[in-house]
């Protein structure tokens, strides 16, 4: 259910579309930081300063968010892991993007015996017990940053072909459908002219709500020990490492899961936002 | 003291600028049949629900509703609900929405019994048999147990009727209660209406946009214009001497049987533009391995003349939107074939050539529903000749959109728009552009005007009438509306259960129809004289079951003239005076209307 549901559309629409410009403001600015901060901050994330272990946050040295029990920048460290987390979020949706709305388009127009294959395959993938493929892909390619990534990858275009798919189906009956085949609209200009861009409100909503899952993934995998490895780090690294300090050096803890905290917060938004303002009929 | 004073009812919303309701004065007396007319948006259906309490949180209600002496506007839901049920009931428009599908029949009707403590449970069932028997629901104690979804349209009105009687109310409010119907059903429940308002003494509130409806079943006759009433008298003065322009107006776009026939005469010299032979279209019915299956459309043949509008009438079901389909290509015939300019087409558009695809055009029912809701007017008009007229400048382009939307009388200003922003007579002209745009040789309109106001609905015809007679264009016109059939056609295809029953010109159909079908449709119209007799129930019954048609002629069981042969042989379509009609008894009828 959105939110505003009981507003009227009208009011609904502009507090949405609020809702939309802060949420991509403040992404915005996340992505901003994580990208520009460590160019401008003196202390990058590697440099290690055994004098000065779990130091707390302070403005001198410029260790706003305190040290880690080697002594690392932690604001560094926590914008680095936001990189990573925000790069988890681009693979997210393209891959999501490119892969599954074509896939699913394809098997929703095609229908038939077609779909039926394709979505078993869907299916299939589906069934593998995710955290098992990616131990297995560890111990058959070694630890890979990348392959994760691609573990990612391989599982977040499955919801979003399914989805895709209903939506197609649901639109191919409609009628504007035959009114096109009538004036000799070719069957992939159906697809792409008339089929697609019905199905951007849905796609648009629904990667954002996809992309919070991968992030989970990337940290939960990081936390397990499994993804990211040292001296690179991410977010869910970050948060697991603070876990093992939380009595000695708390920030550790709070400050890394409060940024992802923020940024999945963000993306939530973002999409409960576009749901309703990315659905023509509710503009006045 | 009136039952219900209506004084100054005014209703408005935050976000529209104008009220939608302006103060609305009624007075209904016990056992009064008022009917309330009036276009979309002319505020008859916001009275009613203010009436019932039922309008949504965000509506500002001014003036008082008094019910018996209570005030009923901004009173409390669990005083509201002591009224709603025993007092005031109400019919919807849409019967298939208005039942819980979950819950059976008889549960729904004993619950309102229950609910307002009317009775015990063992009496609640009893009284609720007796009103589905009330009703005319054919075995009662089966229809008690069945769920919604096992009864036909016209039988779920007729549950919704007998749970707004079930509580005996003194307020009946019927908001279109048969809009959504066929003809032949809508003639079943209006004298099921009369007949029950008559029994009970309750009075009755009946909202409709059909002038015919009103002029049947209401002794006075309120007519509201954008949220006002402009006129309020007893119906036959009314509608004899209609003191506004808005009831001019309304009487004048109503369209009726006996309205002028408002097409020039082909001539009889051009050849066939179509010719249908023998198509046919059935759907297998899925999961039975036997593989049952339906047959839609049994072969029929027919053939088009240029300039000329050939009419598609009968009820719902009885294949009309699939002969257009396999017509168009857009689903497959079982066998026969079309036959365009001499040449035989494939059965399937994707193999028809280009050439011939833009000479075959339709309209379809719902215009918002036909326009792609992502594209604006400009880009769905202009789609066409970017397929058919390739290679054409783009400025060109945009003139050629221009000068259409001009001739289909819209302001070439609306070309920016999207549907979504259009209203449904706007939209269907976008929809009745686009397809005459690439100028096709046929035009097939699927019930293109029933989704639209009277008055909308003569502009379109008109437009379509004026397009024919400018470019000699061919129409297929597939309507339930036998007044238009009459005011538009040349010939009149009669369609029961997927055969053709009768194929007749507009003049003989109309004044002697020979298939005794066609006949029932007839005398189901709504008449819009308040003096004419309504017919009782002309029609009895509903179409059997497509799964397994009756033996012989499908029309024999509802049929009243029917004999032993009827159920034996099939009949074939035989020449009577100019029409083909499929009545073994044609020649001896006499139907005469």
């Amino acid at each position: 259910m959105s939110m505003f549901s009981s507003l009227s559309p009208v009011a609904r629409y502009i507090r949405a579309s609020r809702m939309v410009a802060v949420c991509v403001l403040l992404l915005l600015l996340v992505a901003l930081a994580a990208l520009a901060g460590p160019l401008l901050n003196p202390n990058d994330y590697i440099t290690t300063d055994f004098a000065n272990r779990f130091g707390q946050p302070t403005m001198t040295n410029l260790h706003f968010f305190g040290t880690d029990e080697l002594g690392r920048d932690l604001f560094s460290r926590t914008l680095l892991g936001a990189q990573v987390t925000l790069f988890v979020a681009v693979i997210a949706s393209v891959v999501s993007l490119g892969i599954g709305v074509i896939y699913g388009a394809a098997a929703g127009f095609i229908g038939g015996k077609v779909d039926a294959i394709m979505m078993r395959a869907v299916d299939a993938l589906y069934a593998l017990p995710f955290v098992f493929l990616v131990i297995l892909l560890m111990v058959a390619f070694e630890r890979n940053f990348l392959l994760i990534f691609v573990a990612i990858g391989a599982i977040n275009w499955l919801d979003m072909a399914r989805i895709v798919r209903g939506q197609t189906i649901s639109l191919k009956h409609r009628e504007f459908v035959d009114a096109a085949r009538l004036i000799g609209v070719s069957t992939p200009g159906i697809i792409f002219r008339h089929i697609m861009p019905n199905l951007f409100g849905v796609v648009v909503v629904y990667m954002t709500l996809t992309i919070p899952q991968a992030i989970l993934v990337e940290s939960f995998l990081s936390f397990l020990g499994l993804g990211v490895q040292e001296p690179q780090t991410s977010l869910g690294a970050l948060v697991s490492n603070g876990v093992s300090h939380m009595e000695r050096a708390p920030w550790l803890l709070i400050i890394p899961a409060s940024v992802l905290a923020f940024i999945l917060f963000c993306f939530n938004f973002l999409g409960d936002g576009l749901r309703d303002v990315v659905d023509p009929k509710k503009k006045a | 003291m009136s039952l219900l004073e209506i004084n100054e009812l005014t209703i408005r919303y935050a976000d529209t600028p104008e009220p939608v309701v302006k103060g609305l004065t009624l007075a209904v007396e016990r056992g009064e049949s008022i009917g309330i007319v009036g276009e979309s948006g002319s505020g008859k259906t916001q009275s009613a629900m203010a009436i019932m309490g039922l309008l949504p949180a965000n509506a500002q209600v001014s003036g008082t509703v008094h019910f018996d002496g209570t005030e009923l506007t901004g009173a409390a839901d669990h005083v509201l609900n002591q009224y709603r049920a025993c007092r005031i009931a109400m019919v919807f428009q849409d019967p298939r929405t208005a039942l819980n599908p979950y819950v059976r029949i008889g549960k729904q009707l004993r619950r309102i019994l229950l609910e307002h403590k009317i009775c015990g449970r063992a009496e609640a069932n009893v009284r609720t048999l007796d009103m589905l028997n009330k009703v005319g629901l054919s075995d009662p104690e089966r229809q008690f147990r069945a769920f919604p979804h096992e009864l036909s349209g016209g039988m779920r009105q007729r549950v919704m009727i007998g749970a707004a009687l079930i509580g005996e109310p003194d307020l009946l409010v019927a908001d279109e209660p048969t809009t959504a119907l066929d003809v032949t059903v809508q003639a079943q429940i209006l004298s099921l209406v009369r007949r029950l308002h008559a029994e009970t003494n309750s009075a009755l509130l009946l909202i409709t946009h059909d002038l015919g409806v009103v002029a049947g079943n209401c002794e006075r006759v309120v007519v509201m214009d954008r949220g006002r009433l402009v006129e309020e008298g007893m119906t036959r003065g009314v509608f004899r001497d209609p003191a506004s322009e808005k009831t001019r107006a309304l009487l004048l776009a109503a369209p009726h049987i006996d309205s002028i026939v408002m097409s020039e005469p082909v001539s009889a010299d051009t050849g066939p533009v179509l010719e249908i032979e023998d198509i046919a279209v059935s759907f297998k019915e899925r999961r039975s391995k036997g593989g049952r299956s339906l047959h839609a459309v049994k072969p029929m043949s027919f053939s088009l003349q240029e300039r000329e509008t050939v009419a598609v009438v009968g009820e719902s079901g009885s294949g009309k939107t699939s002969l257009a389909r396999a017509i168009l290509g857009l689903l497959p015939a079982d066998g026969g074939q079309v036959c365009f300019l001499g040449k035989t087409l494939p059965a399937h558009i994707g193999a028809r050539k280009n050439t011939v695809r833009r000479n075959l055009q339709m309209v379809f029912q719902d215009p918002l529903a036909s326009l792609n809701p992502a594209m604006s007017v400009r880009e769905i008009v202009m789609e066409p000749l970017r397929i058919h007229e390739r290679g054409k400048k783009k400025a060109g382009l945009n003139n050629d959109v221009a000068v259409m939307l001009a001739s289909v009388g819209l302001d070439p200003g609306l070309a920016g728009r999207y549907p979504h922003e259009l209203s449904g007579g706007q939209a269907q002209r976008v929809a009745i552009a686009r397809s005459l745009i690439l100028k096709p040789k046929v035009l097939i309109c699927d019930e293109a005007v029933a989704a639209l106001d009277g008055t909308v609905q003569l502009e379109i015809l008109k437009l379509l009438l004026a397009e024919q007679e400018r470019s000699g264009l061919s129409l297929v016109f597939i309507t339930h509306d036998l007044a238009v059939v009459r005011q538009i056609s040349h010939r009149v295809l009669v369609m029961y259960m997927g055969r053709l029953c009768e194929i007749a010109k507009n003049e003989s159909l109309f004044t002697r129809p020979r298939h005794p079908y066609a006949k029932a449709l007839l005398s189901s119209v709504p008449v819009l004289d308040p003096d004419a007799r309504p017919v009782d129930l002309p029609l009895a019954g509903e179409a059997s079951s497509m799964l397994s048609p009756p033996t012989g002629c499908l029309f024999h069981p509802r049929c009243q003239h029917a004999v032993a042969a009827c159920s034996e042989s099939v009949p074939e379509l035989i020449d009577c005076d100019g029409s083909l009609v499929a009545c073994h008894r044609a020649a001896e009828l006499d139907l005469g209307y």
